[in-house]
């Protein structure tokens, strides 16, 4: 069996070393590894792709009906959400950037920050779906109901299965994307901890590096499903 | 570096490594992992194989009276299921394509072993869901899940199913994932693209597939898991959903999911046909050209399942169009084979017998995606036998054949030791008269109107006898299938010890012993010749032992 | 209509099976002529390019008639002539329930006359079923919520099968009935007897037992739209769009008023959705569609112009 070559360059992974054994190189190792992560996240791409195609579809056809739906979900609480969930994109960009230039305490600092801000935005999403709780616009209940008309139509009551349509959609899509970022959060954590042990530095982050671009992309998931699903016919 | 020796003096093999479960459960090595795979989807097979069976017996007479008629639309529903999600798809990447890959590029293992593992996992994990589905009361819903049929009316398991299935993608997604980053980041130096085996190509295509095309399947059935537990309307139009919108996003998958199934076999063929006829391939770019052609394409066809589903006259005339497109790579490819056999130096081993068949069905089973790629023939034979047939001629025909074809090829490289010829050759005869005799009465049947999923044909007693000849060929079918499992059991311990290179074959895979070592390559390779080049190769193909 | 998609049939036919029998030669043939001999070795042939482009374009050029010719036969069964004599259909998990415009009901057991375009007008109650007669070469999805449409003509007088070709559960297999076609003059006499009140009658009594003509009035009074007339004609909505008002439009428009409103007119009209049955539909639409035609013996109404409420 191999054995490891003992680790000479602080920062560089011990552990992963292992794996060395059937890459060629480290540089291998990194590209394989960001590739791997790319693929990834267009298999994520497709996955989201097909409730943003329904959301779509059925968006053309009950366009006043959404827009009613949409209007009853609390826009402040969404935007502070997404900006929220822009700084966490930030704080994880500034941990990969510490990495790069050694500064391996700022890592871990970055990293709780990140995680902070993700449940953060989980909290302000549970209280949103409190808010869809206590109203009854859960779908599928006895209970729904969308009070109101379809916004500048005072005269065309809101359709409620078309509404619960848009409300089924709402669920499932920030439903899946909480799930994706409670993934995140978890994975940070677990990034954190490695970091606190020194695993990271200028030789070596590409964890960090990838953990960051999963988050990238579900935070790029939420840039879409922010006006897609609160800013229906929204005027001021 | 010398050949590793254990301690017992053997060669260090990849089997006689480490002994123990532990070190099977927890492998990381693909040749490990891809006999663990074989376990699960033999083991899988033979469920679906018993299912058709049973829907076979049924059929023998008009009458429903073997079983009742909703045990029957439960056969037909995990039959399908199982033969897709549980045998097909990862049969031929998982087993053949994790255990070739490294080595036909020169690499150690894949780019992710552990990875490798959790594909297999997965798969594990949903073969229990799907086991417990089965055992608690089945499912029936036909494969295709159609709503609302399997959101509102349906009392069986349809969520645990649907969630079995789910699960079972992502095993797909991350072998695809794992193949894809392999096949860019892992080639030895020398191995360029043009270089790769035909093999390789078939999985790199099979794998944009499945790392495409499997998540929005996913997505559907967690959709349609959400809207039978908590009574959503998207797919139900009582409650202003579309359940169209449900066909279309389930075969957006299913259709490219039909070439996850077949682009890996015709690799395979590929790698026999030119073995044993001592040749080069007729036609290397256009080969692999076709590879990725009919995975694009693939993926633009899907409502050709729907011509009657009540979508538009245009959208119909449209996918009719682009089905046609996506045949011409699949002929190029039947020609080229054909061609590659032209002047060659052929022998008739048992791969090469599964080759011959896989050409032959593989056309036929093609052809007749013609006549329903045709608006007009399509309304009349869709959802009759006559699909059934078409079908099974590829996947059974084509796939299945490819991928016996394939375990007997590199059985000597996995196992180190041969299988018996002349058994070989007899499952292979048994296979290909069964298969047919089972299957092409079907067209018949199709064309007479049969529909397909019918427990009872009481009504129409002319169908009788054709379903008598298809039951009669699936037991000749069940024979041949049965004979390979036990021959490669009894071969491994009572085979003939089998040499690096027993077919005198072209590949780094045949450059190593059988069974490999570990780590496959004692030094990394340095390839400087092109695939399949029995220009250089002097040896003819040993007689059969 | 069926003899062209056996015409086509036979063509795809006797292609494949010189495909077929091509393919099985050669490799026979070159499996046999080239099998190893003592002193021969294999000859290498990289490919050829030549070779290459003639084997896809021949095959595309032959595709290319099967499309075509498949997409004639197809864009003619899409289309059901005019003149059809029209049945209503609800299909339901396990039965065909029919109505013919006369009046007459069955269940699984549809009588036509010869010679005649019919056309069936579809909707299920429950759920994704499909019509199939394998004598008729037609086959079509039917669909709950909403209507589509399959049309044949039929030559010969027989009894024909007719299958449930969607799976729709337990008793798939069970939907069947037949198509039984008779001479004209049997089919006038089958259809007289029994009294039954046209279906286009029944819908007139629907339409005022539920109120619907208090608004859809003939003369330029109404809050809805005067519906004379009105059937297969573009209507101008009030967002813009204009549709043609075809069965589904008229479903569409008593089931889910608020979703197409036309011009000029305000969203003022109920839902009916949950209080008719798909029957009770089917005669409203047949009614809706009689008014204002002359022909097929219907009394025609004069069709006065749909004017707004000021």
């Amino acid at each position: 069996m191999q054995t490891s070559p003992a680790a000479t360059v602080p920062g560089e992974a011990h552990e992963n070393l292992a794996l060395l054994h059937h890459f060629a190189t480290p540089e291998q190792q990194k590209d394989a590894a960001s590739l791997g992560m790319w693929i990834f996240l267009v298999t994520e791409v497709m996955f989201f792709g097909g409730m943003f195609c329904a959301y779509l579809i059925y968006r053309y056809w009950y366009f006043g009906d959404f827009a009613a739906a949409s209007s009853s979900i609390d826009l402040t609480l969404g935007t502070i959400n997404t900006a929220v969930l822009i700084c966490s994109s930030l704080t994880v960009a500034m941990a990969v950037r510490c990495a790069q230039v050694g500064k391996q305490k700022s890592i871990v600092v970055y990293l709780i920050l990140t995680i902070i801000l993700g449940v953060a935005f989980l909290g302000i999403k549970g209280l949103e779906y409190k808010q869809k709780f206590d109203e009854n616009h859960v779908p599928g209940q006895a209970s729904f109901h969308l009070a109101g008309h379809v916004p500048r139509h005072p005269d065309l009551p809101v359709n409620q299965q078309h509404a619960q349509i848009y409300f089924s959609l709402y669920f499932a899509m920030t439903g899946m994307h909480a799930l994706h970022m409670i993934i995140g959060v978890g994975l940070f954590s677990y990034l954190a901890y490695k970091a606190w042990k020194g695993l990271y530095g200028p030789g070596y982050y590409t964890p960090l590096e990838n953990g960051g671009l999963y988050w990238h992309f579900v935070d790029i998931v939420w840039i879409y499903l922010f006006p897609l699903l609160y800013l229906i016919d929204r005027h001021p | 570096m010398a050949t590793a020796v254990l301690e017992t003096g053997e060669r260090e093999t990849y089997l006689n490594r480490e002994y123990g479960i532990q070190s099977w459960l927890l492998t990381v090595d693909h040749k490990r992992i891809a006999l663990l795979y074989l376990m699960g989807i033999t083991f899988f097979f033979f469920i679906g194989g018993f299912f058709a069976l049973l829907i076979r017996l049924e059929l023998l007479t008009p009458a429903g009276d073997l079983v009742q008629a909703d045990t029957y639309n439960k056969l037909f529903t995990m039959h399908g299921q199982i033969m897709v999600f549980f045998f097909l798809i990862p049969s031929v990447p998982a087993v053949l394509g994790n255990f070739l890959i490294p080595i036909m590029i020169g690499a150690k293992d894949l780019a992710f072993p552990r990875i490798n593992l959790l594909s297999w996992y997965l798969y594990m994990i949903a073969g229990v869901m799907m086991l417990y589905t089965i055992l608690n009361g089945g499912v029936d819903t036909g494969w295709t899940f159609y709503t609302p049929l399997s959101t509102e009316f349906l009392k069986t398991n349809v969520v645990t199913a649907a969630l079995a299935v789910f699960v079972a993608g992502f095993s797909s997604i991350f072998t695809g994932l794992n193949f894809i980053v392999t096949i860019h980041r892992m080639r030895a130096p020398g191995m360029t693209w043009n270089r790769l085996p035909l093999f390789v190509w078939a999985h790199y295509a099979t794998s944009l597939i499945q790392v495409l095309g499997t998540p929005v399947l996913a997505i559907s059935l967690v959709l349609v898991a959400l809207e039978r537990v908590l009574h959503l309307g998207i797919f139900n139009p009582a409650l202003g959903g579309d359940p169209l919108l449900f066909q279309h996003l389930f075969w957006f998958y299913s259709h490219p999911a039909v070439y996850i199934m077949i682009l890996p076999g015709m690799g395979i063929v590929s790698e026999i046909v030119c073995c044993f006829s001592r040749k080069r391939i007729f036609g290397y770019k256009a080969m692999a050209m076709a590879l990725l052609g009919i995975a694009v394409v693939g993926f633009l066809v899907w409502a050709h399942h729907m011509f009657v589903a009540g979508i538009s006259l245009y959208a119909a005339l449209i996918f009719s169009l682009l089905s046609y497109f996506v045949a011409v790579p699949s002929a190029i490819k039947v020609f080229n084979w054909t061609a590659t056999m032209y002047k060659g130096s052929i022998t008739y081993q048992t791969p090469m017998l599964y080759a011959f068949g896989f050409v032959g069905l593989f056309t036929m089973g093609g052809l007749t995606g013609l006549f329903l790629a045709s608006l007009g023939v399509d309304v009349h034979v869709t959802d009759t036998y006559f699909v059934i047939a078409h079908f099974h001629y590829i996947m059974v025909g084509g796939m299945v054949m490819a991928y016996l074809g394939g375990m007997h090829f590199w059985w000597p490289k996995i196992s180190g030791r041969m299988y018996p010829e002349a058994w070989g050759r007899l499952a292979a005869l048994l296979v290909f008269v069964g298969f047919n005799l089972t299957f092409f009465p079907q067209f018949v049947l199709g064309y007479m109107g049969m529909p397909r999923r019918y427990w009872d044909y009481s009504h129409s007693p002319e169908f009788q006898i054709l379903n008598v000849l298809s039951t009669a060929g699936a037991t000749i079918l069940a024979v041949g299938y049965l004979l390979p499992m036990v021959y490669f059991l009894w071969s491994m311990r009572y085979g003939k010890p089998a040499p690096d290179n027993p077919w005198n074959a072209a590949g780094l895979e045949w450059m190593i012993p059988s069974p490999p070592s570990t780590y496959n390559f004692e030094e990394q390779p340095v390839v400087s010749w092109e695939a399949y080049n029995y220009d250089e190769i002097k040896e003819e193909v040993p007689v059969a032992n | 209509m069926a003899n062209n998609v056996d015409a086509l049939f036979v063509f795809l036919l006797v292609v494949s099976a010189m495909m077929t029998l091509s393919i099985f030669t050669m490799v026979i043939f070159f499996a046999v002529r080239y099998r190893r001999q003592g002193g021969r070795r294999a000859e290498q042939i990289e490919g050829s390019h030549a070779l290459e482009i003639t084997w896809s374009i021949i095959p595309f050029c032959v595709f290319m008639v099967f499309f075509v010719w498949g997409a004639v036969i197809y864009f003619r069964e899409r289309t059901p002539p005019p003149d059809s004599a029209e049945v209503y259909t609800v299909a339901k998990q396990w039965m065909w329930k029919f109505e013919h415009m006369e009046g007459q009901r069955e269940i699984n057991e549809l009588h036509v006359p010869a010679g005649r375009n019919v056309k069936m007008i579809m909707t299920s109650q429950d759920v994704i079923h499909s019509f199939f007669v394998p004598a008729f070469r037609i086959k079509q999805d039917v669909l709950p919520g909403r209507y589509t449409v399959a049309w044949f003509h039929a030559t010969k007088p027989g009894t024909y099968h007719l299958f449930c070709a969607e799976y729709c559960g337990t008793m798939h297999s069970g939907m069947v009935g037949s198509v039984v076609v008779m001479e004209p003059k049997d089919y006038e006499a089958w259809m007289s007897g029994g009294g039954n009140q046209p279906l286009a009658l029944t819908g007139e009594k629907l339409f005022s037992e539920l109120g619907c003509v208090t608004c859809h009035r003939t003369d330029t009074q109404g809050r809805g739209p005067n519906l004379v007339g009105v059937f297969g004609k573009p209507v101008l909505l009030e967002d813009g769009r204009t549709v043609t008002a075809d069965e589904n439009y008229v479903r569409e428009s008593i089931l889910q008023p608020a979703a197409k409103i036309v011009n000029g007119f305000k969203p003022v009209m109920p839902t009916f959705q949950g209080q008719i049955s798909d029957e009770q539909l089917n005669a409203l639409v047949a009614y809706v569609k009689s008014l204002g035609q002359q022909p097929s013996g219907q009394p025609g109404k004069s069709v006065a112009a749909a004017s707004p409420q000021p």
